[in-house]
């Protein structure tokens, strides 16, 4: 096998001696970036044109509705600020795949790495024999935890996860040793020389035991050391439980008229990122390391190498290299320690890239779900309570599993107005693959199980399921399960009616057909037989940013000055670019708050301070936010600076096409003649407004920042014969505050639907006795474009006075609703129950 | 691993006989994967690539050889009106790029299940097609419905490579049929093929992933070619009896003998394939009753 050279996007600023890597963001083209198609408009309606930042920042404004269908800017007045559609600076680089992912990296003396995993899901280490792997021409080294210099413990909330396991292994899967050697073959080859004596152990794989099985019995405890895997203490209760969280609102004891139950499951989803898990550590002369890595937080890997090295923050520097997509597949670490330990020790630098296969073992996945729901409703359909019990099955380590748990249970009756709420949310330990971040994060789950309740609960009351949801939806002012006060808008009767009046697709056509319109495609198992239609709908919610009383900040660095004659501003974050787009963003908002075209986005790295994590839709909420507020920093000294040299007031001063305007005498000067040799740079850290815990006993605290909506409109064909399914249509109409871009918000909910239609209908890890069965693109299954059907998007602008521009985060609540809406769907077509996602052709006939 | 890369079908031949545990790859479609999963590690990887009459078929004797190297991509546009069965097959192999690699030879190679070309050739005619396989020491015509031995394991000799396979130009309607739980590069969780041969008032068939390995469906075969002879439809091309569709069907269903797996339920399997024998037999027999030929012309390309 060939080492791969990288197809190299020159950077001029590039260290000579850094490897080569994708995160190079040259911006200046985005602006003007042609569109191929010009010929649409955007239409706007109730409310007329966009407005600037300033008008909605602190107010609710109606901004109008997008119609996403027609999304393209008007090029004529496209400049790339706010509110436009530039393209994204890697767009085209990725279409031509010329852009270099962290797995392309490379460098002239590198090793690979490679990882010896345990295939037992419950073992424990007689001993480890690394004689012949030692011996093997072209290793360089095979570390176990014995190597490790630091705290052999990692963990995004609770350090619980050995680096490489040291007596037991609890999940198949789990990293017991790693090698580096000149040949990724070789590397692969010493591991399998490696000798581990296993004494094998039942593994505990059911999560219903794990969290209430009797101690005194033979259920083991996973984590013996208590808490150092525990969750937050006092939460826990069984011995496998991570946590622990009820919410309790009302009068327990409230009954109804009409009570539904039913029971749910979610099967374990995967993010299916397709750049899987590399990155390239690289020893420095200073004895500390430098790694480009393909991540969701810099920081956050940063702070758990640093204990793992046993080296301070200084010494273990991060650059986010090409990140092939992330859903939260990688906000913990995978191969970041490895890489290091083995770049230290060889003093070599050291690449490891994941295989397909590999990935699958290598991240977390979405948490499994079993869920047990009462509604009790009245006769006129309003709700009167809702009980739950959300059990998720976190694997074998936290990860994410307490703040996954909060989610659930939190949100756990779903946009809607319940007085009385009693909620039990679990999260445990078990011996199956570890779960943790995945878009959506816990809402997923709970919504397949409220959405599922809410249609049962208006077929048992003869009621429209629209009907029944619009008279119980929840809107601004109302108070949450948790007490807390909902205080920006919350359009979900709105969104619901909204997805509800689209326009139907046409009935399928009887005289002929054309098989990619059917369920099976051209695999060509009907022609029409069998083929039942159904429509469903629902609405799903979701939390924005970090929750529970987190310090969720980010850091920017802005810095205005003139290069080769022109005023170009810089933007530095260490917010990670996983594919959403938050560079296009960063340099929109430059643009908008400093009127200069020409922005450059620093490379992603650690010399700045945290842009916290790129996950809970929360990038261009709280990196924007940070943006903004450097860039106002950076205006406020320009402005004072062009007062003094023009003689007038800085407050009738503004930046505008990289001049400096006055609203009453027009152009006052070039901004490259105001600035000079100046260099006006400001660096922010930014927070949102403060979140609170929950109180631990009842659930109840103002511990969420936003929340997010959206409705779908699901339209599907069934082969009742056959168990096939094909999504015609999948409608969304979604809250966004303010479309930032209005492109990449339709890409997001396109992308969102997609991947809730996977958990629908096909998308499933699949685990027996703790076991992957399923490891590949060959059984686990994604949708591609064939099974991807047309959308109609309406994306609302409701501003958020909280929030900078009045945004909303946009990328989660596309995931929520559409798998519920799709089995609606389903249900609606063939009569079944459906209480299991994904829905298999089993579940059906 | 060492890679052979003959000139040559000689060479080729040739080079088997000297290693005979040498890895044929031909489009690498299935090899390859193999290979990235670590699942085989052969020492030697023998390409066939440049072995230009590979890649040839031609009319012969009334039937068709159709060369080893032949791509899904060509069987669909060059060989569609003759061999519509195989031709539907191709089609929901993989994707475009997939099928413009992988061939008929190399599924006949791996020998899987659920290798989607197996089903029309078992059915393809009285006997099915054959498997013309060459090695040093000669040429062997291998029936199909002797060919697949095991669990992707077939009835090649070490030595031995598929040079050819040949069947007979459609006669008559064929359909394929294959479940999968994606509309589109999905592998089969099970799937039937049905070929009409009014000629000789027969009725062909065969299946996948619901058996060790590739099966016909023979006590089905033989119910509904009597039926059909008995109840003179082969001539009065009159509507079926529902009664002999569903008899059919079970016949199908029981003729296979799956496993509950990662893809699919062994009782889901039989039913699928009861409804698919029943609709394909459906769709084949409209065809003959309207004396269309073979239903290409639905085809998507």
């Amino acid at each position: 096998m060939n080492t791969p050279m990288t197809p190299s996007p020159a950077r001029s600023d590039q260290r000579l001696d850094a490897p080569i890597t994708g995160r190079g963001w040259s911006v200046r083209d985005s602006g003007r970036g042609s569109h191929p198609d010009t010929s649409q408009p955007i239409a706007r309606t109730a409310g007329g044109g966009s407005r600037g930042p300033d008008d909605v920042d602190n107010t609710v404004t109606r901004t109008g509705l997008v119609k996403a269908t027609s999304t393209r800017m008007d090029q004529s007045s496209h400049s790339g600020k706010v509110g436009e559609s530039p393209l994204r600076p890697d767009g085209t680089l990725k279409v031509t795949g010329e852009f270099a992912y962290s797995s392309d990296m490379w460098l002239a003396d590198m090793l690979w790495g490679a990882t010896l995993r345990s295939p037992h899901p419950y073992a424990c280490i007689r001993s480890v024999d690394l004689t012949e792997a030692v011996k093997l021409p072209g290793v360089y080294a095979v570390l176990t935890h014995e190597d490790v210099p630091g705290e052999n413990l990692y963990g995004l909330e609770h350090a619980d996860q050995p680096v490489l396991a040291v007596d037991v292994v609890r999940y198949q899967g789990e990293a017991v040793a790693i090698v580096a050697a000149d040949h990724p073959e070789t590397a692969r080859r010493a591991v399998e020389k490696i000798v581990v004596d296993y004494e094998v152990l039942e593994p505990l794989v059911d999560p219903e035991v794990a969290a209430f099985g009797d101690m005194a019995d033979d259920v083991p405890r996973l984590h013996p050391d208590g808490n150092k895997g525990g969750g937050p203490e006092g939460q826990g209760g069984g011995k496998n439980i991570v946590r622990h969280l009820p919410i309790r609102k009302g009068n327990p004891e409230a009954t109804a008229d009409v009570v539904v139950h039913g029971e749910y499951e979610v099967g374990m989803q995967d993010q299916a990122f397709l750049g899987p898990e590399s990155g390239l550590a690289v020893p420095a002369e200073d004895g500390g390391v430098d790694l480009y890595i393909a991540t969701q937080w810099l920081h956050v890997d940063q702070k758990q190498l640093c204990r793992v090295l046993g080296m301070p923050a200084a010494k273990v520097r991060l650059t986010l290299a090409g990140v092939g997509g992330a859903f939260g597949a990688r906000e913990d670490l995978s191969m970041q320690a490895h890489a290091c330990l083995l770049a230290l020790h060889t003093g070599k630098p050291v690449k490891m890239s994941y295989s397909r296969e590999e990935s699958f073992f290598g991240h977390v996945h979405r948490h499994p779900a079993k869920m047990r729901y009462e509604h009790g409703a009245n006769r006129d359909g309003k709700l009167v309570y809702v009980k739950a019990q959300i059990i998720l099955d976190g694997g074998a380590y936290a990860s994410s599993t307490p703040a996954v748990v909060a989610n659930a249970a939190t949100l756990g009756v779903g946009p809607y107005k319940v007085n009385n709420v009693a909620i039990d949310g679990y999260g445990v330990y078990t011996n199956n693959p570890p779960c943790g971040a995945m878009r959506g994060f816990g809402a997923v789950q709970a919504a397949f199980g409220y959405e599922s309740q809410m249609d049962k609960l208006a077929d048992a009351l003869g009621m429209d399921p629209v009907e029944l949801r619009i008279r119980n939806a929840m809107a601004e002012g109302i108070s949450m399960p948790t007490g807390q006060v909902v205080d920006s808008a919350a359009p979900v009767a709105e969104l619901l009616r909204r997805v509800a009046a689209m326009p139907l697709p046409p009935e399928p056509q009887q005289d002929s057909y054309d098989l990619r319109q059917l369920p099976g495609g051209v695999s060509n198992t009907t022609h029409g037989e069998g083929v039942r239609r159904g429509v469903g709908i629902a609405i799903g919610i979701k939390n924005v940013c970090f929750s529970e009383g987190f310090d969720d900040y980010s850091t920017a660095k802005v810095r205005l000055e003139v290069i080769g004659g022109e005023s170009v501003a810089m933007v530095h974050t260490a917010a990670a670019e996983v594919g959403q787009g938050l560079v296009t963003v960063q340099a929109q908002i430059a643009r908008t708050e400093l009127g200069v075209e020409r922005v450059t986005i620093h490379p992603i790295d650690t010399q700045i301070g945290s842009g916290g994590s790129t996950s809970a839709s929360r990038q261009t909420y709280v990196t924007g936010g940070a943006v903004k507020a450097a860039c106002e920093k950076v205006r406020g000294r320009v402005l004072k600076l062009a007062a003094e040299r023009l003689g007038r007031p800085a407050a009738a001063l503004r930046l505008d096409g990289d001049k400096v305007v006055s609203d009453a005498d027009g152009v006052m000067a070039a901004l490259v003649d105001v600035l000079h040799e100046d260099v006006v740079e400001e660096t922010v850290k930014w927070r949102h407004r403060p979140t609170h815990p929950l109180d631990p006993e009842t659930g109840q605290g103002n511990a969420h920042v936003q929340y997010a909506f959206a409705a779908h409109r699901a339209v599907v064909d069934v082969d009742v014969d056959l168990g096939l399914i094909r999504v015609v249509q999948l409608d969304c109409a979604q809250d966004v505050g303010k479309a930032m871009n209005p492109d990449a918000v339709v890409g997001q909910i396109h992308g969102g639907s997609a991947q809730g239609l996977g958990l629908a209908v096909m998308e499933e890890i699949q685990v027996t006795d703790g076991k992957v069965r399923n490891p590949s693109f060959t059984d686990y299954l994604i949708p591609t474009i064939l099974d991807m059907p047309p959308m109609t998007v309406d994306v609302l602008e409701l501003a958020d006075p909280h929030a900078p521009y009045g945004l909303r985060g946009v990328g989660e609540p596309p995931t929520i609703s559409s798998t519920p809406a799709i089995v609606a769907a389903i249900r609606a077509a063939t009569g079944k129950d459906l209480t299991r996602v994904p829905v298999q052709p089993h579940h059906i006939i | 691993m060492e890679f052979l890369r003959p000139a040559t079908w000689a060479e080729a031949l040739a080079a088997k006989a000297e290693h005979p545990d040498a890895l044929p790859i031909a489009g690498g479609t299935d090899v390859m994967v193999e290979l990235n999963f670590d699942v085989k590690r052969p020492p030697f990887l023998l390409d066939l690539t440049r072995v230009t009459e590979l890649a040839d078929w031609a009319p012969d004797g009334g039937m068709l050889r159709v060369g080893a190297g032949v791509t899904y991509s060509r069987l669909i546009s060059e060989l569609g009106d003759q061999l519509p069965g195989l031709a539907m097959a191709s089609r929901t192999v993989g994707s475009p790029q997939i099928r413009n690699r992988g061939t008929v030879g190399g599924n006949l190679g791996s020998a899987s299940p659920a290798g989607d070309a197996h089903p029309p050739l078992l059915a393809d005619s009285e006997a099915g097609a054959v498997v013309e396989a060459h090695s040093v020491r000669g040429t062997r015509f291998i029936p199909i419905s002797e060919f697949y031995v095991g669990v992707k394991r077939s009835a090649l000799e070490p030595d031995e490579l598929i040079a050819a396979y040949w069947l007979r130009p459609a006669a008559g309607p064929q359909q394929f049929s294959k479940i999968g739980t994606r509309n589109a590069m999905v592998i089969s969780v099970t799937a039937f093929a049905i070929a009409l041969h009014p000629a000789s008032r027969r009725v062909g068939t065969g299946f996948g992933s619901a058996a060790p390995t590739p099966r016909r469906a023979t006590e089905a075969e033989q119910f509904l070619s009597d039926e059909l002879t008995a109840s003179g439809r082969w001539e009065s091309r009159a509507e079926l009896d529902p009664a002999a569709v569903a008899q059919f069907g079970e016949l199908v269903a029981a003729a296979a003998s799956p496993i509950d797996d990662v893809r699919g339920t062994a009782s889901y399997r039989r039913h699928a394939l009861s409804v698919m024998a029943k609709r394909t037999l459906v769709w084949s027999w409209s065809d003959f009753r309207n004396a269309r030929p073979a239903p290409n012309s639905r085809r998507t390309a």
